[in-house]
């Protein structure tokens, strides 16, 4: 893990001195253990604070739409494909991008190291070969780092950016057997009333804070729907119905654009499942138009084409 | 009272649907009269949020139709119109709405027999469900 920071910081401090970019935006190391923050690193001095461990799960594509400077960016393999949808749908051009590839094993889950430390404060988190060793005041824990994966990384089948300039470190091996879509399935089986209150106690802490929305790469709307008050989409209040509104509004919007980086649900501050409602539309698509979000810059989004023979069981 | 009558919205397209929805009047076949017609240039013009709207004023019902495949006034409006339904349909109902309220049909302006049988299957597939109970904004009491 200690060589990729000593290579991005390598590759950033590079790029910076011969000005083929203006900034890199990577991750420097948290102030509190198991979150690290941003970082956009403008002088070769500034590339020695960036920064790489397992708690890089931050989707830094988050900050590329609409940029007009030249741009090195640190991305995982889900924050690749985040990219070339944005390239996709011209949120930023291809030449004014340097993606620094980072292949990653997975990161960590902060809430499933907090609720297994029972409460205790953590102050150092340290990782090595495979294990997390984490120390606070008086105590000392040795961790499994593959027991502690975020959900989303456990699943994840696009560990290798998918577009790069220049890999952090050698490419790692995907996994394999995989089964994506269990909880979905297991939610499509039930009767439409037990979905319809499976939902609602998913959502009931919901406070429309609009994190979700705000971590998420691809929700750059400049007007978002929420925010529309002529015709007013979706109230403001916490009326039930408005928060499913949102909800159903916001996963519908990612319909055959999110990659599963899992920025939302890591963002969420009550802790929602929320990737439960965009993992169904990426079955649907998936299992309806064949298609995987960002893996080609060749290939148009899916809800931008169509193919003749496009099913239609649906229709009377 | 008298026996429960479902509201049902219906977005037409104005080349197809529509001019269907309107021989139909003018060769007096006869459909419930539980459609609210929504005239729309294009099924592609739907925007999925009109039938959210639409849910939330408390509809029991959506019917969305256009021109068949191939026929589309605007060449492919009703292709991508078809994806974004899909998914939407798909959404909705893994999200607890009930298969049966959201309907979407292709019916060209020639098929005024088709367009009053859709209408009735419609209606009886919503009257089968029964009163929308789902995504209703109950709108604040004024005092």
């Amino acid at each position: 893990m200690y060589a990729y920071t000593d290579r991005i910081r390598e590759i950033a401090r590079r790029l910076l001195s011969e000005d083929r970019v203006d900034l890199v935006i990577g991750y420097r190391k948290g102030t509190v253990p198991f979150m690290n923050e941003p970082f956009a690193a403008r002088t070769p001095e500034q590339a020695d604070r960036l920064w790489w461990d397992s708690f890089c799960g931050a989707n830094l594509a988050n900050y590329l739409p609409r940029r007009t400077d030249r741009v090195g960016i640190v991305v995982k393999g889900c924050d690749s494909r985040n990219v070339v949808v944005q390239i996709l749908e011209n949120q930023i051009p291809r030449d004014k991008l340097f993606i620094i590839g980072a292949p990653c094993k997975g990161m960590l889950d902060r809430r499933r190291i907090a609720a297994e430390l029972g409460g205790k404060d953590a102050l150092v988190a340290e990782e090595k070969n495979g294990r997390v060793l984490v120390q606070g005041r008086g105590f000392e824990v040795d961790l499994d780092r593959g027991a502690f994966l975020q959900e989303n990384c456990s699943i994840c089948i696009h560990r290798n950016p998918v577009i790069y300039d220049e890999l952090a470190a050698d490419l790692v091996e995907e996994q394999s057997g995989v089964d994506r879509y269990a909880d979905v399935r297991q939610v499509e089986a039930m009767t439409s009333e037990s979905r319809w209150e499976y939902f609602e106690e998913l959502i009931r802490p919901c406070i429309r804070c609009y994190a979700c929305r705000n971590a998420c790469p691809q929700c750059y709307c400049p007007t978002c729907f929420v925010d529309e008050s002529a015709p007013q989409w979706v109230g403001k209040t916490l009326d039930p119905t408005d928060t499913r509104t949102f909800h159903f509004l916001r996963a519908y919007h990612l319909a055959g654009r999110c990659t599963d980086c899992g920025a939302c649900e890591r963002a969420c501050p009550v802790g929602i499942k929320v990737r439960q409602f965009t993992k169904k539309l990426e079955k649907d698509v998936k299992e309806l138009y064949g298609y995987e979000v960002g893996l080609s810059l060749e290939e148009r989004p899916p809800l931008d084409t169509f193919k003749p023979g496009d099913p239609e069981s649906f229709i009377m | 009272m008298s026996e429960w009558e479902p509201k049902i919205v219906a977005f037409l397209c104005n080349w197809c649907s529509y001019g269907g929805a309107d021989l139909a009047g003018v060769s007096r076949l006869q459909y419930p009269a539980n459609i609210r017609i929504i005239r729309v240039p294009c099924t592609g013009r739907v925007n999925p949020k009109f039938i959210l709207a639409a849910l939330r004023h408390g509809v029991d019902g959506v019917w969305v139709s256009g021109c068949h495949p191939g026929d589309c006034h605007y060449i492919e409006g009703n292709y991508y119109a078809r994806r974004k339904f899909g998914l939407l349909k798909g959404l909705l109902e893994h999200m607890g709405i009930e298969p049966g309220r959201i309907h979407f049909s292709w019916i060209s302006s020639a098929e005024a027999t088709k367009f009053a049988e859709t209408a009735r299957a419609v209606v009886e597939k919503v009257k089968a469900i029964g009163p929308a109970r789902h995504f209703i904004k109950r709108q604040a009491e004024v005092a």
